[in-house]
């Protein structure tokens, strides 16, 4: 054989090799145990799979070649167009599959309801409120918010409510949880946890505007002494998450870096729930200008 | 070449569609379906709309709900404007459809019926502009709450579908007038009365979700 | 004037500005990203001249309008429905290249496309692509081939059947002006609100949207009441369902399907209009909107669709593996009932294009056991077409090259979609890139492969020459493994958390697998090069590949009972089908190719003006619509009604074929065919093939 024959399945090597990296940033590589069950089942649905399209991948080949027209050695029966085995064949074991499928969809979709509490020790309490482009992070209970950094506690359950400011969005965790969809006058809900201390990624996956691509933030596991030492220096922060400042992140923009609240208005996440915080919310962004670089049609005043 | 007999479909299909030949007798059963294909397409929008009507009932932001909207008197009247309606179409269609002779007489029968029908619409229509002018004057407007549009998008689809009908039928009248009462005016004929009844049948389907729910509340 | 218009100049141009021109933006703001913009506008403008301009020069105006745009006959809009559907094309998949571009290059760097152009690129791609290229072409062939497969000579409503297409068309060219004046709409092709509503998106970009997708869905609801009630009502005698080619029931289900999914759409599409142009509230965040509405109106009609899709390509793949076989459909009443059920089922899957909207597991998880219910029929279907191989004689010309591919590739996506089936997975790749390289794992080897097949097997029928293969298997070598090239890195970029839509990527890590997807893209539009080039070498040398006498492929349906291309009116007589697979039954038992007893006067619609001045008339409606020029759109909008209103009063609307005409015309292709020497298979593809199979030679009728 040639060697520069190898050059290019080598060259393709390389690139896959180099690439593998990619799988440590998801589900298949899980800091948490919704991820880990999520992979798991991913790789169960995918075994059972097999044995639907692995027939399929075998036969097409195998009977197209054989059957060629040149093959003068194979069968020709221009009219064989029904065999009553072969029929049960063709749709037993299939319904038989989704049958099995079924059965695990039904029990991991109940395990696996983002809204199911996870077992252990009491969850703690978060609020996220999607912005354009950032995400908002009250800590009710503690009374300190952030933005664009999710800090919680390694091996304790996470509740956190969802609403957002402006349109549907879609909050995942890559490494951790599934995904949940926010909502402006709405709640939804996602129960996780991290196995560790570590850094993970945070994004929306539902585009909502020409900062959409930036809009990841990181989420910092911590065991107990961290949590407790990051809880304490954020509420010395001395800014103050009230109405003012709410409006000012409501306007559409990217942050160049994560902020910190020291405090929060009481019930600030209601407040956003029930619309009730004049902007940030549909009407009110017609009033704010354009960010700098986008397209002029893109913000401008619709005249009618 | 003799023309066939009435085939036995084209006798019920609802006026005299006499000597017919095969292919033609083809084409107006092909064109009778077509419409009722395209009422089934109908019906599947009015019925979005009647689910999104139902998703709507507690989203009134303030302004007025379907209790302040509905006023069932008025809507009764609508109703009988619009069921009456329906009764002289049909009385009409009678009419058309005297298979051995279609006399003059018939025919001038046929078409007061159809003006009474058309009389009896644009009542309706003016009712039911002037419920909407009352709505606005009270500030229930479509554009102040999810209810209000799709009270307003239900009610007034059916109303708009209403006013092509009584487009329809003096655009059938002056055909009648012009071009004689000939198969294609005829298979239009049929075609408007489907369409008439199912405004009807719609109508019954708004008064009782919309207007009779709303008395009821 | 630039961004705002006072006075008389907002009465006439309504939003209208100078502004809306790409051109003066590129002048404003010069940078790769706004020239790209200018030059795609500029295409639009240049190639809109320089194709008047050749058509003036070769003076074919009279001959485009009288042969085509006012034609009434199926096989003429048939043939238009393909060629919108390829230059659709064209621009869509340049569109996927530069996605694929900018995504390989913006790398921790800001790319070359502004994340606003990058949105419409994204949201046009995936418009055209399902709107104004699949739909298109589906309907072409549908269009083109159920008549002559169930012996009729047209559609049920000619008429209709142009109305629709003009309407289809006005929406395609709505598109292609949106390159030229304004902007498109940046919220994807299933246009989410609140994001399309006018607080958030408050340019023209929606309405364009709306309007063209609005155009494009009454043109299909139209199509599918007429292939319906052509299916039902226009049957040859003799044949009962159970006698129609699978490509009939295929298009049958499509067009239930359209009818009862098309509806959906219209309304949602005109809610969020309604929500833009009235200040409803339908889908607002405030006054009491629930986007949730619009999500499942949306998919309401959106998953039907995607089946409207894939069923006729269904159809196409039995029927080119059958041919390409030698051999009858394996398992023909399974395949019938499993279209049926997938049919049926495809209404009662919707939610799972959602499944991470927050409803509880109970809904979620039967919508996904039903999801995967649908892959039972599906694969039903798969192993009954590897069984047609079996014991057959297998060709491998490039229509079954593409259905081969189909096999495997199209079964690899539907594994894949029943990970997406099952809602804990999907909670992981919901809106990633797994998503995108599943439906495109779909569209691509299914509907794709099928329709371009489906135009290879059909196109010696309606054109009389065939098509050269060896493009045809350099179009295959560039589509197969550009597409496991493009898209099976994606699947792996979808599972790191990659999200769709995204203009730029910050992770080192995703960039061999943008590389690679770009390549992929790059082959698949080389692809679609060697197509094109398919058809200018076929054209060049059609003298040598003529194929009139009608059946080149020894293949089984009446269609290939007539001469290529056929005759008008289709059948000089309408055959009785005392069969399944009524030609090849007719070819063996010696009934092929005779004259008729009694030649009729055949009864024909006449051209007509009135379709394209309603979708001239529509086009420009909503063009007023959208600019807010109010009497742009009650004048046109109105010569629309009046259009509607005044065909009904037309008397004279047909013409009559006299039987003589119809008789000579069919003596004088019975005698091609009976002088013709008939080939075997094996010589199918050389220029000796005129088009009579050898198949059972000494069974060919020798008295005329």
């Amino acid at each position: 054989m040639r060697p520069g024959l190898f050059r290019l399945p080598l060259l393709a090597g390389c690139l896959v090799l180099a690439g593998c990296g990619a799988l440590d940033r998801g589900v298949f590589s899980p800091a948490g145990p919704i991820a880990e069950a999520i992979r798991d089942e991913f790789v169960l649905v995918s075994l059972i799979l097999l044995f639907v399209i692995g027939p399929v991948l075998i036969l097409v080949p195998l009977v197209a070649w054989h059957y060629r027209l040149s093959n003068t050695r194979s069968a020709y029966r221009p009219q064989w167009g029904f065999n009553w085995p072969l029929e049960g064949l063709i749709w037993i074991p299939p319904i038989a599959i989704v049958v099995v499928l079924a059965v695990f969809l039904w029990r991991d979709t109940h395990t696996l309801d983002p809204y199911r509490p996870l077992p252990g020790a009491a969850a703690l309490e978060v609020q996220a409120v999607a912005m354009d482009w950032k995400w908002m992070f009250i800590y009710p209970e503690q009374g300190v918010a952030t933005v664009n950094r999710l800090v919680i506690p390694a091996g304790r359950p996470v509740h956190l409510s969802l609403t957002s400011a402006t349109v549907m969005q879609s909050f995942l965790l890559p490494r951790l949880a599934g995904q949940i969809y926010a909502m402006a006058g709405m709640r939804t809900q996602l129960n996780f946890a991290a196995y560790a201390p570590g850094r993970t990624l945070g994004e929306n996956m539902q585009f909502n505007g020409m900062g959409f691509q930036k809009e990841k933030f990181a989420v910092d596991a911590m065991d107990a002494a961290g949590f407790a030492q990051w809880l304490a220096a954020t509420r010395a922060e001395p800014n103050r998450l009230d109405a003012a400042a709410y409006e000012a992140l409501s306007h559409r923009s990217v942050l160049p870096a994560p902020l910190a609240f020291g405090t929060v208005e009481p019930d600030l996440f209601q407040h956003v729930l029930d619309l009730s915080q004049p902007s940030g919310h549909a009407l009110d962004l017609r009033h704010f200008g354009p960010l700098r670089n986008s397209m002029p049609m893109e913000t401008a005043t619709h005249a009618h | 070449m003799t023309p066939d007999p009435v085939a036995p479909a084209l006798r019920h299909a609802g006026l005299n569609l006499r000597h017919a030949s095969r292919e033609e007798a083809e084409q107006v059963e092909s064109d009778v379906f077509g419409f009722w294909v395209f009422l089934m397409s109908d019906a599947v929008v009015f019925a979005t709309l009647f689910a999104l009507f139902g998703t709507s009932l507690e989203a009134t932001a303030g302004a007025p709900d379907l209790r302040a909207v509905v006023k069932l008197g008025p809507a009764f009247i609508e109703t009988m404007l619009l069921l009456t309606s329906s009764f002289t179409f049909g009385m009409a269609s009678i009419e058309f459809s005297r298979v051995h002779r279609l006399t003059r007489r018939h025919q001038r029968l046929a078409v007061r019926w159809l003006l009474v029908t058309w009389v009896l619409g644009t009542a309706f229509l003016g009712m039911e502009v002037n419920d909407f002018v009352t709505m606005a004057h009270n500030g229930a407007t479509a554009d102040r709450s999810f209810f209000l549009s799709a009270f307003t998008v239900l009610v007034g689809t059916h109303g708009l579908h209403v006013l092509t009908g009584v487009i329809w039928l003096p655009l059938m009248l002056l055909q009648l007038a012009g071009l004689g009462l000939d198969r294609p005016l005829k298979v239009n004929l049929i075609r408007l009365s489907l369409f008439w009844h199912f405004l009807d049948i719609v109508w019954i389907a708004i008064f009782s979700v919309v207007y009779l729910q709303g008395a009821l509340r | 004037m630039l961004t705002e218009t006072h006075g008389v100049a907002h009465v006439l141009l309504g939003n209208l500005t100078w502004a809306a021109l790409p051109f003066v933006r590129a002048w404003r703001d010069p940078n790769v990203s706004e020239i790209i913009g200018t030059g795609a506008g500029a295409v639009v403008i240049l190639g809109a001249i320089a194709m008047f301009a050749l058509v003036t020069w070769l003076g074919k105006w009279r001959y485009l309008w009288t042969e085509w745009f006012t034609s009434l006959d199926h096989k003429k809009i048939g043939i238009m429905y393909v060629v919108l559907a390829g230059v659709m094309l064209a621009r869509a998949l340049v569109e996927a290249v530069l996605i694929r571009t900018q995504q390989a290059v913006a790398i921790n760097a800001p790319g070359y496309v502004e994340p606003g152009h990058f949105a419409q690129l994204f949201t046009t791609h995936g418009s055209i692509m399902v709107f104004f290229m699949a739909m298109p072409f589906l309907t072409g062939l549908i269009n083109y081939v159920v008549p002559l497969q169930i012996g009729a000579r047209d559609m049920a409503f000619p008429y209709m059947n142009s109305v629709g297409f003009w309407l289809t068309a006005a929406g395609a060219a709505l598109m292609m002006v949106s390159l030229a004046v304004g902007e498109f709409s940046t919220g994807g092709w299933s246009g989410y609100p609140p994001y399309t509503e006018l607080a958030f998106s408050g340019g023209v970009g929606p309405d364009y949207w709306i309007w063209a997708i609005s155009l494009s869905s009454l043109g299909s609801m139209t199509v599918g009441i007429n292939v319906a009630c052509t299916i039902f009502k226009m049957r040859a005698p003799g044949m009962n369902f159970m006698r129609l080619p699978l490509f009939c029931w295929t298009s049958l289900c499509t067009s239930i399907l359209m009818i009862f999914a098309m509806p959906p759409l219209t309304a949602v599409t005109l809610l969020l209009a309604g929500d833009r142009y009235l200040g409803m509230h339908f889908f607002t965040d405030d006054g009491g909107g629930n986007m949730m509405n619009y999500v499942n109106m949306f998919w309401l009609f959106g998953h039907p669709e995607v089946y409207i899709l894939i069923l006729p390509a269904f159809g196409v793949y039995s029927e080119v593996i059958s041919a390409f076989s030698s051999k009858e459909l394996y398992g023909y009443t399974s395949l019938v009932l499993a279209t049926m059920a997938i049919a049926v089922l495809s209404f009662t899957v919707w939610l799972h294009h959602f499944f991470t909207m927050g409803q509880g597991a109970d809904v979620n998880a039967v919508f996904g056991i039903a999801t995967m219910t649908i892959g039972i029929p599906t694969g039903v279907k798969i192993y009954d077409w590897i069984f047609t191989m079996f014991r057959g004689e297998v060709r491998f010309t490039p229509s079954m090259l593409f259905s081969i591919a189909f096999l495997v590739t199209f079964t690899l996506g539907g594994f894949t979609g029943i990970i997406l089936a099952t809602p804990p997975l999907d909670y992981a790749v919901h809106d990633s890139l797994f998503l995108v390289a599943h439906f495109h794992n779909m569209l691509i080897p299914g509907t794709l492969y099928g329709m371009v097949a489906g135009y290879m097997f059909w196109f010696p029928k309606a054109f009389g020459f065939r098509l050269n293969e060896r493009w045809g298997r350099i179009a295959v070598a560039c589509w197969v493994p550009g597409f496991f090239l493009a898209f099976f890195p994606l699947y792996l970029l979808g599972l790191a958390g990659m999200a769709r839509r995204t203009q730029a990527v910050f992770d080192p890590a995703f960039r061999p697998w943008l590389y690679a997807a770009l390549l992929g893209a790059l082959l698949m539009i080389s692809g679609l090069v060697t197509l094109f080039v398919q058809l200018y070498v076929s054209i060049r040398d059609r003298a040598a590949n003529r194929v009139p006498v009608g059946d080149p492929w020894d293949a089984r349906g009446l269609e290939w009972s007539v001469a290529a291309p056929p005759p008008e009116w289709n059948f000089a007589t309408i055959p009785h089908v005392g069969d399944r697979d009524a030609f090849y039954w007719r070819k063996r038992n010696k009934g092929a190719y005779r004259a008729a007893d009694h030649y009729r006067d055949i009864v024909l619609p006449k051209n007509s003006a009135c379709g394209v001045v309603l979708g001239v008339a529509s086009g420009l409606c909503c063009f007023g619509l959208i600019w807010h020029i109010w009497w742009m759109a009650l004048l046109f909008g109105l010569l629309a009604v009046a259009t509607i209103i005044v065909r009904p009063f037309m008397r004279d609307v047909t013409r009559v074929i006299p039987a003589v005409e119809v008789e000579a015309v069919d003596r004088a292709w019975l005698a091609q065919a009976h002088a013709a020497r008939p080939v075997p298979r094996e010589e199918e593809q050389s220029s000796l093939n005129q088009g009579l199979a050898e198949g059972f030679p000494e069974l060919v009728a020798k008295r005329a």
